[in-house]
């Protein structure tokens, strides 16, 4: 049984606007990817996590413990815990992932700063002060507190000299590039998705790169966000095709691509699963490996798999293929 | 049983340029191709909107809050409705007159 909807809501609502975050991260967990990279502090152009492959680990063990809240008569006390939450963070206690986990999504900013590096694009980190976007409370209806949390994100950008962001999954890309204008004055960063940096800089027609460095056949799974919010659908076939791996669509593809599951999985974690089952099945007809792009498709489609299929951040391959 | 009406319900969630209910020509095609196979959304939630049916709204709270935002019925929409920053948009209101957020 889901927990109720609005206590839900609530808790995550006050953990942005009291914590920065819907499930706040200690700075040492958020920014652990940095250590050994030498990024310099902030600066014109930053890469910016918005912290979500990191907060992925964290999310499955808050929603695992939803689950096993719903199931029991814990659950009619959510409204209390909503109450609780507000004077201790409760939820960090409710998730705690592994070393190994947190390393395994870690990977992902740290293969996108060497991919970047290798493109010779110049850029900065803003360590402790690279702020959750707000995505999930935004698709949650809960606009004032996201307006204030962007005009957080706003003064962090102004503070560092920020003028371009580049981004790496698609609700941080979509919420600092096409939300944001619409929820504060005078914002003017321009963000680029990395997949398109990275196809932008000639990584595949310069030949500088490994092309046919890689081989083999992958499926592609498009994130919604990317693909019907952002238009970008082409770039991650270019770069994963010049470094010589076969790309396949599934019967949903491109900007019909079929969605994950992963947005309501936070309020209904049975629908979600249901909905990756069905997508899973659509992949597994093509190839048995695929190529993701999203952290929250990532989780939802391994987990849905089980062990039927492999899936792999599009990251480890371009980094592979480019950048090893 | 009284029926909760509120004739101002459209105006009220019309505080965005986006929100545009009222284009919806109720054809189907967003309902057929839904995901979640959930049948009673987008077209009905908007003419629910669009008649002032705030109980039939709040009725279907869990569907509002089902739907995954993934514009697969947008992309597919004829009308140019924009079914996703509708939907976003009902949230915003049931946070607000429902959940007290």
């Amino acid at each position: 049984m889901p927990l109720p909807t609005g206590d839900v809501i609530g808790i995550l609502a006050d953990n942005l606007r009291l914590r920065k975050s819907v499930l706040p991260l200690s700075a040492r967990v958020a920014t652990k990817w940095t250590e050994g990279l030498g990024l310099p502090r902030g600066g014109e152009t930053v890469l910016y996590s918005g912290m979500m492959y990191q907060l992925i680990p964290y999310i499955e063990g808050l929603v695992k413990a939803e689950q096993r809240l719903g199931d029991s008569w814990l659950a009619g006390l959510t409204g209390l815990g909503r109450k609780v939450n507000r004077l201790i963070n409760i939820s960090a206690f409710m998730a705690r992932p592994s070393a190994a986990e947190r390393a395994r999504y870690d990977q992902v900013p740290i293969n996108v700063a060497h991919l970047l590096r290798t493109a010779g694009v110049e850029f900065g980190a803003l360590y402790e002060d690279d702020l959750y976007s707000g995505a999930l409370a935004y698709d949650l209806g809960v606009d004032e507190v996201v307006a204030d949390h962007a005009r957080r994100v706003q003064a962090v950008f102004r503070k560092h000299g920020v003028k371009k962001v580049i981004t790496i999954d698609p609700h941080t890309t979509t919420m600092l590039r096409s939300v944001y204008p619409k929820l504060l004055e005078g914002y003017d960063v321009e963000v680029r998705s990395y997949l398109e940096v990275l196809a932008e800089k000639g990584l595949v027609a310069s030949g500088d790169g490994a092309n046919d460095k890689l081989s083999g056949e992958v499926v592609m799974h498009d994130s919604c966000v990317f693909a019907r919010y952002e238009g970008l659908v082409d770039e991650p076939r270019e770069l994963l095709a010049a470094a010589g791996v076969t790309v396949r669509d599934p019967e949903n593809a491109r900007r019909q691509t079929w969605c994950c599951g992963g947005p309501i999985e936070s309020l209904y974690p049975a629908k979600a699963a249901a909905n990756a089952v069905k997508r899973v099945a659509q992949l597994r007809d093509v190839a048995p490996d695929c190529v993701t792009m999203c952290p929250m498709c990532y989780v939802n489609l391994s987990t849905a798999a089980g062990d039927t299929m492999r899936f792999t951040d599009i990251s480890q391959y371009l980094r592979e293929a480019y950048a090893s | 049983m009284t029926a909760l009406a509120n004739p101002g319900l459209a105006a009220e969630l019309d505080r965005s340029a986006e929100f545009n209910a009222d284009a919806c020509m109720n054809c189907g095609v967003c309902s057929a191709i839904c995901p979640m196979g959930v049948e009673v959304q987008p077209r009905k939630l908007f003419r629910y909107v669009l008649l002032g049916m705030e109980d039939r709204v709040r009725a279907e709270t869990e569907t509002v809050f089902s739907c995954l935002l993934c514009k697969m019925c947008e992309e597919n929409c004829p009308s140019g409705v924009h079914i996703a920053e509708n939907v976003r948009t009902l949230r915003h209101h049931i946070d607000r007159t429902v959940f007290g957020l």
